[in-house]
């Protein structure tokens, strides 16, 4: 199971990059092998507005239904439209063509995007993951 | 319900392949091994390879055994003839569904009952009770289970066992030997495809299985999880106990009533009940949908008439890997015409009726 270094993490399974205002969000590889083979990803419309930890979409896969949270506050730049062809790619290559959507958030005046409390580094989202087994 | 899953003699192997492990009825069982849609599509176009060691077996042995499961369960066993199993059910006086079962008559003397494992200490305690004049062993712990499935299983498991498979007719069984183990070999299964069931010695189940994997080496045998199995099952038109059977179900309402034989001349468990659900015909039906949304329906969700009347509940439900479409069964009642909308987590998304099986593998080739 792989963590990216580079990445900030959900309690609910979700994976954000930041680049400058831009945050792009996907769902781990160990929320992947959890939910099985993804058939279906439903996303939050293109200029919409999503808010931190609130549903915005749901993955479907074979067995289960998960809600997709937002990490961030902001709104939604663009989404995976690839998806719709192979939500497939969520389970491939999740950190890659597997990403869901982009969000724009606020910068602050120091220039860097304004990120909510709470979310966790790699060292503790792979410690979540081992404790949930 | 604290206590530690049982292990099925296949436990290593399925960790030495990296398998997804679940609970499921008391026993830790391979879910996936890799992606179950790769493990379905196996199973459809090549062949598949499934631990089943958690099903129950219940031997009913005894010159009058027949006579006493005639009386126990709502088929007819004592008119099988001996290599012929059948898919029956065990009901309660009221009718309602205790479990499904497939009965083999192994011999004259001998039928071997094959329970659900979540249901094996309802049907043996059932069986002891109604068996009156028979001998009724649970085999569970002495027996392994090993199914192959798929238009190739006939092919690979022949060059494994003396067995003469071609001549092997469906719901047929035979003593025999597979990878050099005694076994009772039968033409059965849950997912739709032609496949046989090798009863084994739980010793002997590494042996038969790794012998199985070596005869897939071509490339068209995948070992495949409880997952694979679900979705195969409900293509299929398969019932599963507790999803399309339950005790408030009867058989009819299942779509079953071929497997009650009120033409027996015996008494059994639940008759009258039965002759008069028969007769009165089913208050709900058992009734294949075909999604237009592609979220997908799951056990639970309500069926809504056009009006927006909640007029049944799906019982099972998954995205079609055969299909490509979300399909789902449902019990939906009597006179309600679609078309149907099913409610998935507060929005309703419309259904069509389609008759079952979703998939019939006789009119795909």
């Amino acid at each position: 199971m792989s963590v990216p270094a580079e990445l900030r993490y959900t309690e609910e399974h979700e994976w954000v990059a930041i680049d400058g205002d831009t945050a792009s969000i996907g769902i781990t590889d160990y929320a992947a092998q959890q939910l099985g083979d993804v058939v279906y990803v439903s996303l939050p419309a293109v200029g919409s507005a999503v808010t931190a930890g609130e549903p915005c979409g749901e993955v479907e896969s074979t067995k289960s239904v998960s809600d997709l949270y937002s990490p961030v506050d902001g709104e939604v730049a663009e989404v995976n439209e690839e998806l719709d062809d192979d939500p497939g790619l969520v389970n491939a290559e999740p950190y890659g063509a597997g990403w869901m959507f982009r969000v724009r958030v606020a910068v602050g005046s120091d220039g860097e995007a304004a990120l909510p409390p709470g979310l966790l580094s790699p060292a503790e989202y792979e410690e979540l993951t081992k404790s949930a087994g | 319900m604290t206590s530690q899953p049982r292990n099925t003699p296949l436990r290593s192997v399925h960790e030495r392949l990296g398998a997804t492990m679940t609970d499921f009825a008391g026993w830790l069982m391979p879910l996936r091994y890799g992606s179950e849609t790769a493990e379905h599509n196996a199973v459809r176009t090549g062949a598949g390879l499934f631990d089943l060691s958690h099903m129950g077996e219940i031997a009913v042995t005894g010159p009058d055994a027949g006579e006493a499961l005639d009386y126990a369960v709502c088929g007819w066993p004592s008119a099988l003839a001996p290599g012929r199993a059948r898919y029956t059910m065990l009901c309660a006086p009221d009718g309602g569904v205790l479990d499904d079962l497939v009965i083999y008559r192994q011999d004259a003397d001998r039928f071997l009952v094959v329970a659900n494992a979540s249901n094996t200490a309802v049907v043996l305690g059932e069986l002891q009770k109604r068996c009156s004049g028979a001998q009724v062993d649970d085999e569970t712990e002495a027996t392994g289970l090993i199914a192959i499935q798929g238009p190739n299983a006939a092919r690979l498991l022949s060059t494994v066992t003396d067995l003469d498979l071609p001549a092997m007719r469906y719901y047929a069984g035979e003593d025999g030997s597979v990878a050099g183990c005694p076994a009772w070999v039968a033409r059965t299964g849950y997912t739709g495809e032609d496949g046989f069931e090798i009863f084994c010695a739980p010793g002997d189940c590494e042996r038969v299985w790794n012998a199985l994997t070596q005869a897939g080496n071509s490339g068209d045998l995948l070992p495949a999880g409880l997952a694979a199995r679900d979705t195969l099952r409900l293509e299929a038109g398969m019932p599963l106990y507790g999803n399309e059977l339950g005790p408030d179900v009867t058989p009819y309402e299942a779509g079953l009533g071929r497997v009650v034989r009120l033409d027996k001349p015996a008494d059994f468990v639940g008759r009258d009940a039965l002759a008069a659900r028969a007769a009165e015909g089913p208050r709900r039906v058992l009734t294949g949908l075909v999604a237009r949304s592609r979220r997908v329906p799951r056990h639970g969700y309500d069926v809504l008439s056009q009006t927006g009347q909640r007029v049944g509940v799906v019982t099972s439900g998954a995205p079609s890997p055969t299909l490509g479409v979300s399909i789902a069964m449902a019990y939906i009642e009597t006179g309600a015409t679609g078309p149907f909308g099913i409610d998935i987590r507060g929005k309703t998304e419309p259904a069509d009726v389609t008759e079952l099986p979703f998939y019939d593998r006789s009119k795909q080739r």
